[in-house]
Formats: C-alpha cells, sequence, structure tokens
C-alpha cells in the first residue's frame, strides 16, 4: 500500500472566528457529555475513554473541523466512506468494552459486523485515495455501552440507516462498477438490520418490521444524504457537509 | 494494492474533499432538519410516474423487471403454500413466514403494476424441485433450506440486474428497495437454520448440494479491481462476508429452472 493510500485531505487554517466557534461547540458537547453519561448511569472509565479510542481518533476540537464529501461519484463514495467510519467506529467500541452479560453467540455476531464494516470502510478508504475525507471524529455519548439496550438499540439506527443510505445513493452513482459494488455493500448492511433486529426482538417479524419495511409495496427505505447526514449528525463530532453531492432524480 | 489504478480512474480528477466553516455547517444542518421523514420514493409518488405507463418502458426494462416478477412470483406461491400447509411451520415462526409472505405478495403486485400490460405471466411451479425436496411443504427443515436457497439467490439477481437499471432513477431505487428486503429475509431464514445471517466464503453451509450454485462465485475477494485479501488483517471469511456478490440472469435462471414445471 502506497504512503499516499493513508493521508486525506489536508487540513487547512480556519480563520480565527472559525476556530472559536469551533471551540464553543466543543466546549457544549464536552458538557452535554458528562449529563449524559451520568443519566444513563455510564459515568465510568471504560464509557469516558470511549471518546478516544477509535483508531487514534483525538478529542482535540481544533481539528473538528467542517469536511465536504465532495461532488460527482468521488463525493457519493466519501459519503458511503463516512458511513463506514461512523459503523466500524461503533462495533470496534462494542467489541473492546462489551455490555453485561454479552452472551458468546452475540459477541460473535457483533464481532462479524465489526469485521465486515472494517473491510466495508477500509475499501473505501483505500479506493478515494487522495480523495478520500478523513478520519471523523465520532460522538458516542449518548450510547451507554454497558447497555445490552442501548447497544443494540443504536445498532439497529445504523444498520437501517446505512440501508436506506445506500438505497437512496445507488441513484447519485454514474459508474455502473461502483453502483455494483454499493449493491454488494448494501445487502451486507441488511443482513446485520435482520440480525440485529432478531437480537432484539427474537423469531418476530421484527427483522423486516413495518417500521422499516413500507408493509403496502414491500419497499425497504431509500433516503437522500440530506436526510442520512442529518440523522448521524448526533453521532459524528466533525460537521460533515454534502453541498456539492448530486441531487437525487425524483 | 492496486485498487486506486482500478477505481480511480473513473473518479474526477480535480476533486478533493473541501474544508468549509463550522458556521456554514450549522446553517446547513438548521435547513435539512425536518427532511427526514421523507423517503425519495414514497408509494404515490412511484404511482404518479410509472404506475400505468407501461407502453413506455423501454424493452430492456421491462426485460429486468419480468425477470424480477417471476422470481417474486416464485417466491411468493412458495411462501402462501407454506402457510396454508397445516403443521409445518412452528407456530413461533409463523410471524416470521407471515411476514416474508406479504412482502413478496406485494412484490409481486408492485411489479406487476409498473409493468402493467407488459408483465409476464405466473408460471407453474414444482417446489419439490423434481423429488429432490420431496417433502418440502411437510417437512420444516426441508422447506427451511428451500427458503433459504431462494432468499440468498434473489439477493444475487436483484444485484445482478441494478446496471440494466440505470437509466431510470425511479425504478433502480424500487429494485435496491427490494433488494435489500431480500436481504433481510435471507438472513432470518439463515438464523432460524442456525447459521450466520452472512454468507462465508461460496459454503453453502448445511444446504444439501444441489444448491450449491446459488453460493458458488461469493468466495470472491476482489472488490474494485484489487484483492482485497489480508485487508485491515481481516480473515477472508469476514471478507468475503462483507461483500455479497452478483448472479447473471442466466445464473438465476438455471437455478429458478429447478423450481419451474412450465
Amino acid at each position: 500500500m502506497d504512503k499516499t493510500l493513508k493521508t486525506g485531505v489536508e487540513p487547512t487554517n480556519l480563520d480565527a472566528e472559525t476556530s472559536l466557534s469551533s471551540r464553543r461547540s466543543f466546549i457544549k458537547l464536552s458538557s452535554a457529555a458528562v449529563l449524559t453519561a451520568f443519566a444513563f448511569g455510564a459515568l465510568n472509565p471504560e464509557t469516558l475513554s470511549a471518546r478516544t479510542a477509535f483508531h487514534g481518533l483525538p478529542i482535540d476540537d481544533d481539528k473538528a473541523r467542517s469536511v465536504d464529501l465532495g461532488k460527482g461519484d468521488t463525493g457519493v463514495l466519501n459519503y458511503a466512506y463516512a458511513l463506514e467510519q461512523l459503523e466500524a467506529a461503533f462495533y470496534t467500541q462494542v467489541i473492546a468494552t462489551p455490555f453485561a452479560q454479552m452472551s458468546s453467540a452475540e459477541r460473535a455476531i457483533l464481532t462479524d459486523i465489526r469485521d465486515h464494516e472494517i473491510a466495508h470502510r477500509d475499501l473505501f478508504k483505500t479506493a478515494l485515495g487522495k480523495k478520500a475525507i478523513p478520519a471523523l471524529q465520532v460522538n458516542f455519548t449518548t450510547i451507554n455501552f454497558n447497555s445490552r439496550d442501548s447497544v443494540l438499540g443504536t445498532a439497529k439506527t445504523f444498520e437501517d440507516l446505512g440501508v436506506a443510505a445506500y438505497n437512496g445513493a445507488g441513484q447519485l452513482l454514474k459508474n455502473v462498477n461502483f453502483l455494483l459494488l454499493a449493491g454488494k455493500i448494501v445487502s451486507v448492511e441488511a443482513r446485520h438490520a435482520a440480525i440485529i433486529r432478531d437480537l432484539i426482538s427474537p423469531t418476530s417479524a421484527s427483522f423486516a418490521g413495518d417500521d422499516a419495511v413500507d408493509p403496502a409495496t414491500g419497499l425497504d427505505k431509500a433516503l437522500t444524504p440530506a436526510q442520512v447526514l442529518t440523522a448521524a449528525a448526533p453521532f459524528i463530532r466533525t460537521p460533515v457537509t454534502a453541498k456539492k453531492l448530486p441531487t437525487p432524480r425524483s | 494494492m492496486n485498487i486506486r489504478k482500478s477505481i480511480l480512474e473513473y473518479l474526477d480528477p480535480d476533486l478533493v474533499g473541501t474544508m468549509t466553516s463550522k458556521a456554514e455547517n450549522i446553517q446547513q444542518a438548521t435547513k435539512m432538519t425536518g427532511a427526514l421523514a421523507t423517503t425519495i420514493i414514497s408509494t404515490g409518488a412511484l404511482a404518479g410516474t410509472t404506475f400505468g405507463q407501461d407502453k413506455k418502458l423501454p424493452g430492456k426494462i421491462a426485460d429486468v423487471l419480468n425477470f424480477a416478477l417471476t422470481l417474486e412470483y416464485l417466491e411468493d406461491e412458495f411462501y402462501r403454500t407454506a402457510i396454508g400447509s397445516s403443521g409445518l411451520i412452528p407456530r413461533n415462526a409463523r410471524s416470521v413466514f407471515e411476514q416474508i409472505s406479504k412482502h413478496e405478495t406485494a412484490h409481486v403486485a408492485l411489479l406487476k403494476s409498473v409493468l402493467g400490460s407488459k408483465a409476464t405471466a405466473k408460471p407453474n411451479f414444482d417446489f419439490t424441485a423434481g423429488g429432490a425436496f420431496g417433502d418440502v411443504f411437510r417437512n420444516y427443515q426441508t422447506f427451511l433450506a428451500v427458503s433459504q436457497a431462494l432468499e440468498d439467490t434473489g439477493v444475487r439477481a436483484y444485484k445482478g440486474q441494478a446496471g440494466n437499471l440505470q437509466d431510470n432513477a425511479k425504478i433502480l431505487t424500487v429494485a435496491l428497495q427490494i433488494h435489500s428486503v431480500e436481504a433481510r429475509h435471507a438472513a432470518e431464514v439463515r438464523r432460524l437454520r442456525g447459521e450466520k445471517g452472512w454468507i462465508s466464503g461460496d459454503s453453502r453451509g448445511t444446504l444439501p448440494a444441489p444448491t450449491q450454485a446459488v453460493y458458488d462465485g461469493e468466495g470472491n475477494v476482489t472488490q474494485g479491481g484489487a484483492n482485497l485479501a489480508g485487508l485491515a488483517g481481516l480473515s477472508n471469511d469476514a471478507i468475503t462476508e462483507a461483500f455479497d456478490e452478483p448472479l447473471s440472469k442466466e445464473q438465476v435462471l438455471a437455478i429458478a429452472k429447478l423450481f419451474i414445471k412450465s
């Protein structure tokens, strides 16, 4: 792997006002994090250390600068890369600090999913090379990694969101090879969604419940990048914008 | 790893990720709020633009949709027959198969309404595959095995056709929205059979040998033109599980043919 594969976009100097704004936001987030941790009864070193644990993603507010995904197919691939970063970071933490009484079967499933998300993330990073967005800082302060309900509930949110994101993004891609690649990944995300939902509500209709699949049409959801990024925003500290992505044809 | 050459040649050379100010971003995020509830393709939008326009459907797209319709006919009749077969599906699993059956019926109706007069007729099916699965509607394990094979095939079939629908954004999106539902079905049925929800290598697991064609090619570790073996220290199982593979129409029909009488 050549050295450039590891380099994302070089940070540029932001003006003073922006830096100040970033710093204020960060301070607010920090306070909120502490409160949230209290609320979930999760104020312990493991939970707090979660914020620094992801692939050396630092809590450095000077680096919490806004990132735009870019345009065209590159932008769409960066969009997928951003979501895969989020998922990979989440499951990495889930396995690093397993919730109480995680069964061996659950651990095996969550470890598999972690590995799949890492494969997706690293594929996009490698494929995008210098055009890849930087490693995003995540914000998991609202997740209680000690709680099975919190972890599986978040997993369900991420997997359903991933499915809807890829379903909505397929039509934005010009290159048919990228469309196929997205297709290869989205069905695996849908498999994850079904299995996570089954862990929450075993052997029920939930794996493809009416809240995910429209019972009248039998269709899963498809969301625009704007919709998906809004839903994902609470979990991503680095602000991500999609100003130049292709517009969905309606 | 040489993936950049194989994929990046398609990318716009002028592009780099752009840094923008956090203030701008907050404004943008505020504008986005409230948009989440709307899906790109609502039933109404689909009805308004594609229903009743079958004469305008290009032949290539109609062919793909009729191929999909044939598979949906197959799945729909399979599950309806199973649910109607007394004593086949245990009480605790009925809600799973009622949900799957409901979706397959909806897919048939949806595809038929898009195709209109171009919709192909339902074939006659033999779910015993000429006797290979003779007790499919009497033995729950046989039923589960055929179900898994059909669902995993369905996922591969839709995936293989996505490129043929690229000219029609709406229909492509609908096909993707069906595709991921088939994948949810497949994962759940695999789990009921005690298998992982995802496919490791090209393994058919505990399915009988006649189903191997459903899994051939799933062991592919080359994605985007690059061999991913060893990526991030992951096992080949993990890498192959992470990517589902397509099947061509011909490959799918060779599998489906086992169940089609006429």
